[in-house]
Formats: structure tokens, sequence, C-alpha cells
């Protein structure tokens, strides 16, 4: 008789014949009925209806059936909380028994019925068991405090259940502080900064002492522990070493890992020259290599982790490569995590070996796999030099082999290659350029392409090859228009005479019949380059390129150091920080190496350099993203895949006039007759400026911030500094905002200059303020009027409030602004003079003046010098007036001129001000007084100003 | 830890589950099918599975994915490792890990995988622990169950649990005393297309089957202990003393184990026990190809090489196989496309061989890939690293135990690239 029977019944009075059954009087009835729910159970159908029937057979002397009772109340607790209570009394009762396993079962029960009113019974039971003298109970308890935790974390604080925790790490079974450490270690992923597992040398005694006796779980959990905690110094570091490496032979793959975890981030602290660093580096190799020869899953997460420990320390299992050849029957994750580590551990010394095994994986079924050892083939030859040439020879029978993807991966990695050793193995574009037909994955066409383009002057035939491309230009992916674009520029600068059409034609397609604004941007700006000054233009698109470096998709090193701190976790799965991705950790904590102590050496520890071999230039990845003149030069291996919807640019000049000009420089004599052919004007500029919408004239942004300087008049004797850009173009999408304060009869005013740099019409404009010292505030709307055509500047004048809401600023005169118009919202800072606020009626009477300088006390005093100032006191006098700085008073002493002044700003604080001018000395002595002492820095900086200007 | 158990069969569906914390709905096995289906095959899907709030990690064996569930950072080796042990202690209690066995003792299942883990943390994964707790089922017992109304159950308590030796419960007795240990070692190689040694080494095992009374103290050890690069041990073994004099010291588990595992992986010590000529060719016109293998011995130390099996998968498009073998039969499967030969026993005098023609799929391009072959044998007798027992000894009991060693050489993954 077996329990499938309980997978049959299905019929409708399924329950209510189980409800019967339960309330059987026989005792064997009930069992069976039980365990026919619990069958149900397991296969998902709700049976809690039948929750009351099931408690009435708790209470019970059958160990069997009071378990699957205990089960079925776990089950569903949650859902019946009332009758859940029920159950309490049995529980309580139970935890008193005198059978140390009913106890452990009753506790271990109890706090897995996730319901709130349960848990408060729980408090009582749970602290004595805590503390029950066998210690069974006591282990399971320690869990028990976990579960009570994730259920209601402030109870657990509240009874103090952490603290007993925290001494059961210190308990004489090594079980219980096991279980203590799983527990701890638990809650402390939800309390990151609690400091809940505080180690401390006497604590990690105890720890290493359970370690030897507990059972592989526990291992894991205090391995995992201990790989938290730092040592003092390298002695501690090597005696911890020195006692968990026994653990390296644990026949459970996760100590293991964990072991090795903990060896990999103390080694960090000891001497290498030591010879015991030296041992353990040898020890730590054979348990990796076994861990490959375990199941298929457990070797993917082991060969994660290796990569990760070669990439920290590639001597421990430099010699160890042939254990990560491939058979056939290797899951699929299995074989390409071996080759990406084979490549990683490829060197001179090994290299035939390599290349062999990965031209063996080059013919094998799985698509996949065979892409990636055709790429590997070529990260070797770039990573090891004296293996380039068999590469490229080996790369060149798989291209013979003529299978379509194993040709376009060996065509995209010799592309990196060619990029390596320029000058070298051009040979074989011949032989590339005879499957061009056959490529038909973006990737390898945009390869191709750039290969075709920068080696145009030795492929005679480059310009037909080229234009074949041209032809479904529109069908082509991003990538390989991006790629044909340059190209084709690339052909055009190196054979100018042959080429022209081709050029001007996929200028034309990018920039006038494409929507793809990536492109468009690319093809102007080469257009303009062309047109301007081809010169430069060779110099930019032919210019020399970086080489790239040879170790590619190596982890950076701060967030390598953190994984290896992670070995074994998800993180390390992932090569990701924890915090990257695990939920329900609130704010991991980020874990470090620790530095290296003793024997002299820095905490920048030398072998980091040398064994992940960065140079000081941080590793570039074959695909360089981001690196603008990489992408300008043609490296579009990842283009930028978005689509943003274009707005229509309403070109109108031919594609001829503005080449026309450009060309005479490139072309010499011959060119003459072609520019005139061409109808273009020599006078490309003028021409260009003068159309209706274009590009923004080269000169032009530069010619109107000169502009604008003059244009600002010194109305009132008020000083206001020129205009300065507040706001670049490029930080705005073509927007430019310069400007200056200024106070034009008692109004505060800012002049703007508002410039169109982009190629469309910019409307609705507005300005706001962020709340600031003085609570500057617009007083009225930004008008602008009519819509900024491109290219155009327009001056507004925008009179302020001081009304506005306040907040103190750093510095105090800093002002953060937000102009918004129909393309974005964008956001700068600009600080203001001070003296924009000094109003016109600051002059203070002379006997106030005097009361309140006393007053002020004399902490509140700075001085200032003011040098090389050539006015004398009444011009001073006189210039500072305008700027609404009064004297109230002049005292000649000697050969010294005391002036007395006194300010007011609008927000009513006064500052009072002694200027001393001696005659023939050009410096000034400036003593400022104020109640609100910040202001005196901005007070002088406003008399340096004025005084100057 | 771990927060929930599936079980998951071949065709998709969910036949248990089991929660140590709150109930997780089984939908969010649906990214675990979404991962099957992009892998195609059941050995490919990724053991760890990333979902937005949890984290499947599941293994797959005898037909049965067990896809557990975690939320938070747990070391997936940890998971992945107690998964199997969910798999072996199935095989262990019902005599073989599959769907029908699970179903038919769904309770003992169930009682089985609350005992191991206690709010997702390891309770008791020992067999003999659980054993106590839960009492296999047997034919008899099911009927003495049916008869008098008494359970599975085990009315005594673990005591193990509460030992320093927890692999050992006290009180055993035996009437006959016994101790045999096998030493199995597999061999892992790539051969290549010339016959030449690519990569090989040697996973070894000693597995031990002790029926000792009462608490045996055993000290096992070897002729040749330094052949060994890398050990692992039952936790039984005495690190310290196998550390500084190479010996095996133990207090035994009661009834079978694993004692140790081992590994040998420098190169010449690994001796290939056969070679194999092979010839596989196909032609570019006539949708036709040739085979020609031949197998002989070549390292066997003067021991007999028996259960030889050559395994091929063949390219997709090879339809069918017209061949002639001189000894043992041979079948070919033109779904799966796998090409078994059975050999049976290699001797010196005559050499198996198997010849003939494959038929190709009309107007399919000729295979680019080679077949590559997989080799199966064993050799009685011998342990092919060269490994020896030397000798065992018993103390803290006074009577005389039946002692015994096999030996028995087999291949792992034994590869020969074409």
């Amino acid at each position: 008789m077996t329990d499938s029977k309980y997978f049959t019944t299905t019929k409708k009075g399924e329950i209510f014949e189980l409800k019967a059954e339960l309330n059987s009087d026989k005792k064997e009835k009930k069992k069976e009925a039980v365990k026919k729910v619990i069958a149900s159970m397991t296969v998902g159908k709700d049976v809690s209806a039948l929750f009351p029937d099931v408690v009435n057979c708790m209470q019970t002397d059958n160990l069997e059936l009071k378990k699957l009772v205990y089960l079925y109340l776990m089950n569903y607790a949650k859902s019946q909380p009332d009758m859940a209570i029920m159950a309490v009394n049995t529980f309580v009762k139970d935890c008193e028994d005198p059978n140390p396993l009913i106890r452990a079962l009753a506790v271990r029960t109890m706090g897995c019925i996730r319901v709130d009113k349960i848990t408060e019974y729980l408090c009582e039971p749970l602290r004595k068991c805590l503390k029950d003298e066998d210690p069974y109970v006591r282990k399971t308890a320690a869990v028990c405090v976990a579960k009570l935790h994730d259920i209601n974390a402030q109870l657990v604080e509240d009874q103090g259940f952490l603290d007993t925790l925290k001494d059961l790490i210190s308990d004489s079974n090594p079980m219980v502080v096991a279980n203590a450490v799983a527990a701890l270690s638990e809650i402390a992923e939800s309390h990151p900064n609690s400091n809940l597992l505080d180690l401390n040398p006497q604590t990690i005694n105890k720890l290493l002492t359970a370690l030897n006796e507990c059972t592989e779980w526990g291992q894991i959990f205090i391995l995992d522990c201990l790989a938290n905690y730092t040592p003092r110094d390298d002695r501690e570091s090597q005696s911890i070493c020195e006692r968990v490496t026994p653990r390296l032979s644990h026949a459970n793959s996760a100590v293991v890992l964990s072991a090795v975890k903990v060896l990999m981030k103390f080694m960090e602290m000891l001497p290498k020259d030591l010879d015991y660093y030296g041992t353990l580096l040898k020890k730590l190799a054979p348990p990796l290599v076994t861990l490959l020869s375990a199941e298929p899953e457990l070797q993917y997460v082991a060969l994660r982790n290796i990569n990760l420990i070669v990439q920290k320390r590639p001597e421990i299992l430099k010699h160890e490569m042939k254990v990560f050849f491939v058979k056939y029957n290797d899951p699929i994750y299995v074989k390409l995590e071996k080759l990406d580590i084979m490549i990683r551990l490829a060197s001179q010394a090994n290299i035939a070996q390599v290349l062999a095994e990965l031209k063996e994986y080059a013919t094998e079924v799985d698509v996949d796999f065979v892409r990636k050892a055709v790429r590997a083939i070529g990260r070797c030859a770039i990573k090891v030099e004296q293996s380039a040439e068999r590469c490229v020879s080996t790369l060149l029978d798989l291209i013979q082999t003529k299978v379509n993807y194993v040709v376009q991966e060996a065509i995209v990695v010799i592309k990196d290659i060619f990029r390596k050793y320029p000058n070298k193995y051009e040979s074989v574009i011949a032989t590339l350029c005879e499957n061009l037909d056959s490529l038909d994955e973006p990737e390898a066409r945009a390869a191709m392409i750039w290969i075709v383009g920068e080696y145009a002057e030795r492929i005679d035939n480059a310009d037909e090859l080229l234009e074949s491309f041209l032809e479904g230009f529109h069908d082509e992916s991003t990538q390989v228009q991006l790629q044909l674009l340059t190209a084709i520029v690339k052909l055009f600068l190196k054979k100018p005479t042959e080429t022209q059409e081709l050029v001007q034609q996929v200028l034309s397609l990018a920039t006038q019949d494409s929507d793809n604004p990536d492109l468009r941007d690319r093809g102007y700006i080469y257009w303009r380059l062309l047109s301007t000054d081809p010169v430069a233009a060779k110099e930019v698109v032919l210019a020399e390129k970086p080489l790239i470096s040879e170790e590619t998709d190596l982890i950076e090193p701060t967030l390598l150091d953190e994984l290896i701190c992670h070995i074994g976790t998800l993180a390390s799965v992932y090569h990701k920080p924890p915090s990257a991705f695990v939920e329900g950790s609130r704010g991991v904590q980020h874990k470090r190496l620790p530095a290296r102590t003793g024997s002299g050496e820095s905490a920048e520890s030398p072998d980091v350099g040398q064994s992940v071999s960065v140079s000081e230039a941080p590793p570039a990845v074959i695909p360089s993203q981001g690196d603008l003149l990489g992408d300008l030069l043609n490296l579009d291996l990842a283009p930028p895949t978005t689509n943003v919807p274009v707005v229509p640019s309403s070109m109108q000049m031919g594609a001829m006039d503005l080449l026309g000009g450009g060309l005479d420089s490139l072309m010499g004599d011959d060119s003459e007759t072609l520019g005139g052919d061409l109808g273009g004007s020599p006078a490309m500029g003028v021409a260009v400026g003068g159309a209706p919408v274009t590009m923004p004239a080269v000169g032009g942004g530069l010619g109107d911030l000169f502009d604008l300087g003059g244009g600002v008049g010194m109305t009132s004797g008020f000083y206001s500094p020129p205009k300065t850009v507040w706001l670049p173009a490029m930080k705005a999408k073509g927007l430019e905002i310069s400007g200056t304060f200024v106070r034009r009869g008692g109004v505060i005013n800012v002049d703007l200059s508002l410039t169109n740099k982009a190629m469309s019409v910019m409307t609705d404009f507005a300005i706001q303020f962020n709340k600031n010292s003085f609570g500057l505030s617009p007083a009225g709307p930004l008008q602008v009027l009519t819509p900024l055509s491109p290219n155009q500047t327009v001056e507004v004048s925008l009179p302020l409030g001081t009304t506005g809401p306040v907040m103190k600023m750093e510095p105090l005169n800093n002002l953060q602004v937000a102009v918004k118009n129909n393309i974005d919202v964008f956001y700068f800072s600009c600080h203001y003079p001070i003296s924009l606020l000094f109003v016109e009626d600051g002059k203070m009477d002379r006997q106030v003046f005097l009361a309140t300088w006393k007053d002020i006390p004399s902490e509140n005093e700075a001085q200032f010098q003011i040098k090389d100032c050539h006015l004398s006191s009444d011009a001073a006098s006189n210039k500072l007036q305008g700027s609404n700085i009064f004297t109230v008073a002049k005292r000649t002493v000697e050969v010294q001129d005391m002036l007395y002044q006194s300010i007011k700003l609008t927000n009513g604080i006064w500052v009072l001000a002694e200027l001393r001018i001696q005659t023939g000395n050009p410096s000034y002595t400036l003593s400022v007084k104020c109640r609100a002492p910040e202001v005196a820095q901005f007070v002088y900086q406003s008399y340096e100003l004025i005084l100057k200007n | 830890m771990i927060h929930s158990l599936f079980l998951i069969n071949y065709a998709g569906d969910i036949f248990l589950e089991k929660h140590w914390k709150s109930v997780i709905s089984r939908s969010v096995c649906d990214y675990f099918f979404e991962a099957q289906e992009k892998a195609g095959e059941p050995d490919n899907v990724p053991p760890v599975i990333r979902t937005p709030h949890h984290y499947l990690i599941n293994i797959f064996r005898e037909k049965i994915f067990f896809v557990s569930v975690i939320q938070t950072e747990v070391p997936p080796l940890f998971v992945i490792e107690f998964l199997h042990r969910v798999a072996e202690m199935f095989q262990d209690y019902f005599g073989e890990c599959s769907e029908a066995a699970i179903k038919d003792n769904v309770v003992i299942v169930y009682e089985l995988l609350e005992e191991m883990l206690d709010n997702g943390f390891p309770l008791a994964t020992e067999s003999n622990i659980l054993k106590e707790l839960i009492k296999p089922p047997t034919i008899l017992r099911s009927m003495v169950n049916t008869i008098t109304g008494s359970s599975n159950l085990g009315e005594t308590l673990p005591t193990g649990q509460l030992s320093s030796v927890p692999w050992r419960r006290v009180g055993v007795k035996y009437t006959n005393n016994e101790a045999y240990f096998d030493v199995v070692e597999e061999i892992d190689a790539i051969l290549d297309k010339s016959g030449t040694t690519v990569f090989a080494e040697i996973q070894g095992v000693v597995d031990a089957c002790v029926k000792l009374t009462g608490m045996p103290d055993l000290t096992l050890s070897f002729m040749n202990p330094r052949l060994l690069d890398d050990v692992s041990f039952h936790p039984c073994v005495r690190f310290k003393r196998w550390e500084s004099e190479k010996v095996l010291s133990f207090i035994p588990p009661d009834g079978n184990f694993r004692l140790m595992s081992y590994h040998v992986n420098a190169q010449n010590l690994v001796a290939i026990p056969v070679y194999v000529k092979q010839n596989i060719n196909f032609f570019d016109s006539g949708s036709s190809g040739r085979l020609d293998i031949t197998v002989g011995p070549k390292q066997t130390m003067g021991k007999t090489v028996e259960n030889v099996i050559v395994t091929i998968h063949m390219p997709k498009v090879v339809l069918s196989a017209n061949l002639t073998a001189t000894q043992g039969t041979y079948t070919y499967d033109p779904v799966t496309k796998i090409l078994v030969w059975d050999i049976g026993k290699l001797t010196q005098q005559k050499l198996p061989n198997l010849k003939g023609s494959l038929s190709l799929q009309s107007g399919a391009p000729k295979p680019e890939e080679n077949p590559s072959l997989n080799i199966d044998l064993k050799i009685q007798q011998l342990a092919i690293s060269g490994l020896k027992v030397n000798r065992l000894d018993m103390y803290g009991e006074k009577y005389k135990p039946f002692k015994g060693v096999k030996y028995v050489t087999k291949a792992g993954k034994f590869q020969v690239r074409t």
C-alpha cells in the first residue's frame, strides 16, 4: 500500500469525507486522514477548510500523528490565525516535556507558525529553551530566534534575544555555536550596521574550535562568518589560515569554497616573501581542480569563482590549464565558462596547447560555443604576442571552412588583431575580402567595412567594395551605417580623386535620408570637417589609433577585490557586488580585502598590479564604449541603439555647395575646375551663414561671446561685470546662456543673452530661481517673444525682486537657476556680486554709525587688503557711491585718509566699513564690521571689483 | 536560507512543493520554465536563475528538476549540495529517485524534508540519523503496519543527533562483524585523433560498507598514499592523522558511506587502458559516409578490460548506419542520433572492429563537426593509479571482523576526438 492513493481522490465530496474521517474515534483512521490531508497539501490543493478538525488531532501521544499535525499547522496557521491559537497550549506544554527532542520539536514548530498572536506566547518558552541544559534544544532555539526575527524583529530586540544569541557563540557545544552564527548572520543581513557579529580574537578562537567539530553546514556558516573578520596583523592572519586549510579537504564543496574565500582574503595580509604564503598558494590549487570533477551545477558555480580567483591570483592555477579543457558532453554553461578561464590562463608557455584545443572546439556542434571559441583564438593572439602569427593562420584555416558563423566571428576578431598589431598581418586582407558576400551579421559586416576603410590604400577595389555595401544603406543596422560612413570618408581622404561621388552619396544618405541622430550628427561632423579644413579632417579621421590593451573583459580591480570577499556567494556567480542585486539585504556593506600589514609593505599591495597585469591606464576592453575619440575614429562595436525622434531638419543646402570650397586644398591644382563644376562658392562660411537654417557657423558662437561684453551699459555708475557664459550650449542641447547682474535705478536686473546653437527653433522660454540667501526671484516672466531661430541671439533683461523664499546658500551669493524651453529644462548656477543688494538709502547717520561700530563686537570685524589701487580717496569715495556704498565720514591722519562707510542690504542688514588709503601706497586696508559676519568676504569682493573697474 | 523546494518532472508538472518559511506561490516556477525552454536540453538549464524577487537554484537528477527558491544571499553551492543530499536521500530510502517513488511515499518525503531543514537551515542530513527518525519503507514493514496499525515513525528518538559522533548511533549490534572497502577509480580523459592523450586524470573514491558492533575505531593505511593529489574525507576521518602520517583514522558510520574521494592528475601516472583507431568520413557527394573503428587493449597491467561500450553522437544529417561488428552488437537510434556499440570483453588475440557505411540525408551539406567517441569500460581488481590498501586495524572493540578490499577501474568521461 503506497501513498500514491492519496493523489487519486479528487472527488468533490473529498473534504467532507476527510472531515468525517478526522473526527473518527479510531486512531488509525484519524492518522490515515491526516496523511491524506498532508498529501493534498503537498500537491498544492487547498485543504485549509479542515483546520479545526486537524488541530483537534494534535492532543495525542502518538508522535507521528503529532508531527503530521505540526506539518499541517505550519502550512495553514497563517490563513487561520484565530484557530491557530487553539494549538498554543499544546505547544507550551510540549516545551516543558522531559524529553529534549519533544521540547526542541515544539519550539521549532512554534517558530514556524507565522502568526503574531502565537509569537507572543512563544517568547517565554523560547527564552527557556535558549538556556536549556540540552545542546540539541539550545541549537534549535538559536534558529528559532532567526525565525522570530523574520516575523517580528522589534519583539526579538525588545526581549533581548539578540544578546542571548550572541552569548551562544561562546557555547561549549560546536553545533550550538554554528547555529548561533547562522542565525546571527541571517539577522545581520537585515541590519547591515548593527554590528551583531562583533568579532574579536576570543570569539574567533571559539569559532575556529567549533569549526573542527560541527557539521558540514555549520562549517559553512562559521567560515562565512570568519571571512568578515579582519585580523589585526599578518601573524593572526596566518594562524587563522593554518586552522582553516584542513577544510579544503572536506567532501562538501560548499565548505571547500567557503574555506577558499577565507584563505583568499586573509592571504592578502601575508607578506609575499613568507614561506607560508607559497605553501598556501600550492594548497589552494588541488581543491579547486577537484571541484571541477563534481556534478555540472557545482562545476558551474566553481568555475564562476575560479574566474575571479585567476584574475586575482593567476599563479594558483597557472599549471592547471588542462583541467579546463572542454568535454563534448559538458553542459553549455560549463563549456562557456571553461573557455573563458582558458583564455585567462593562456600564456606563452601553454599557448600551443590552448590553440590546438580552441581549433578543435571551432568544429563543435554548438553554435554559441563555436563562436566563443573563434573569438577566444583572437583573444589569444592579442594576449600572447608570440602566438599572434599562429592564431592568425588558425583563423585563416577556419575561414577556409566557409562555415558562415565561423567566418563572421573570425573577421570580427581579425579586426581586433589588426588594431593590436598594425602593419603586420594585412596580407590576409585579400582572403577576407573573398568572404564579403557571406557576411550577414551586423558585427561582422561592420568589422569588414572597418578593415576595408582602414586599409583602403592597399585594396585596389576598395571603392567598389564599399559602394556595394552602400546600395542597401537604409537596410543596414546603425552599427554598419556608422562604420560605412566613416570608412568611405577614410577612403575619400586617401583616394580623393576617384571617390568624390561616393563620399557625397554617403554624406547625403547619412544627413538627409536618415532619421538616426547619431548617424546624422556624425555625417554633419564629417561634412563640415571636409568642407572647412580637409587637412584637419585628415588629421582627425586618419589619426593614429591607440593600441588596444591585451587583456579583455577584466573585472575592474576594486570590484574584483570586493568579489573576492564574496567568493561562493551569488555575487560571485553574477560577478556583481551584492548591493547591485540582492533584494532583502538593505544596504549591504561593501567588503574590502584587508591591507597587508607588517614587513613594511604599503597598503597598495604590489601584487594587485602584477597579478592582474593592469598598467597605469585602465584596461581597455576591446569594445571601447564611451571613448569619444575611439568612437569618432570609427570603433562602432557597440553603437547606442536608442532612436530619438528627430526634429525635422529643413536642410536646404545642396550637398555640392557644402563640399565645394573645401576640396581645393585637398586636391591641389586639378580641383579648381572641379570645385567650380560642383557649383560651390569658395566662400563657404559666408554661404552657410546666410542660409536660413544651417549648422551654427563655426566662428559665430565665439564672436557672440566677444560682442556681448561691449553691449552692457554702465547705468548710474553701478558696476556690473561683463556677461559670462553661465550655461554652455553643450550642456543645454544647444541653448547657450550668458548673463550678468546689474542694478539700474534701484531695481535689480539680470541681463541675459540667449543664443540658439542648435539646429531647431527654440520657443516657450521660462525661468525660475531656487531659494537663495537673499530671496532673489524673477519679478516677471522671461520675455522672449519671438521664437529663437538657430544661431540667433536674443538679449533679455529680467527685473528681480528680493521677496522670494530665503535659504542660505553656500557660497552666500550662489544662485541656482532653471531655464525651460520647448526642448527641455536646464539647470545652472551663477554667483552675483553682493553689491547688487546695496540699496540706495544706505547712508547712515554719523552718530548712529559710531554707536553701531562700537556695538558690534570686535570679533565680527574682518580686515582685507585691496592691492594695486591707484585712486585718490575722493575718487574712490565717488566710485563707491555709484554702487550705493556711502561715505559717512572722512578723517585724515597725516598721509592716511580714513573713509567710514555704510552699506545697507536689501534684507535690512547694515554693513559698516573703514577704508584706509595711504597716499602713495597702492594698497588699501579695508575693515568690515557687520552683525552677519559671513557677508564681509563678499563685501570685500565687491569693493575690489568696484574700485578696479 | 533555503526558502522553498519544488519538484518538477520532465513534462513540466510541479508534483511536490515544500516551504520552510512562508509559502511562495508556485508561479515563481514560470521563470524556471522560461529558462528551461531557452536551454532546450534539460542538462543545459543554468543552475542559478535570477527572477525579480527570488533566485532559483536547481539541479536535474533522474529526470526530476529539484528547484529551490532563495530570497537572500545564500552560497549557491550550499544549496546545490543540499539538493544533492535530498536526491541521495530519496535514493537511499526508496531505492530509486523517481517521480513514482516520491509520489508513492509522499508523506515520508514530506517528513524527511521537514527533518532536513528547519527554517531553511540544515537540521539532520545524515542518513543514519534520519533513518532513526523516520523509518524507510520496506514491503514487510508496510504490511505489518497495515495489520498492526503501527507507523513508519521511529518511537525511539535519534540519539545520534546529540552525540559528538553524530554519524554513528550507539548500541549497534551485529552477529557477523564485517568491513568492506571498494576502491573505485574513474579515468577522465580526452584523446585526440592520433590517440595522443590531451588530458587525463583519475577520480577515485573509497566506498565503505562497515557493519561492526559497538564503537570501533579503524585505521586504514595505503601502500602509496603520496600518489593522491587532492583528497576529501567523510567528516569522520581525523584530518590531523592524515596530515602527519597519511593514514585514515576514523570511527565509521554504520552501513554504507563514502570514506574518501581523491584525485590524481599527474598526467604520466594515468595509464590509458585502451586504444581506439577510428576513421569516420563523410563524402561530399552521394550523401554517404564511412565508419571504421577498432578498439584494442593498451596499458591494462595484465588485467582484462570488460564492458567496453563505444558511444558516438552522430551529426544530425546521419539517417542510418549499415555496419558490421566483428564482436558485440551495435544499435543506431535515428532520433537521438546516437550510435552505441556494445563490445564486451577485450581480448588480445582478436581486436573488435566496427565497419560500414553511413547514409546521410540527401541534399544536405556534409556535416562540419566531427563526432566524438565516448568509451565505457571496466577493469576488475585494478586501481589504475596503482593505489593499494596496506592494512586495516581496529581498536576499541575486542572481536575480530571480516575485512575485504575490492578494486575496480571504470571509464569516467573518456572521450576520443575524431
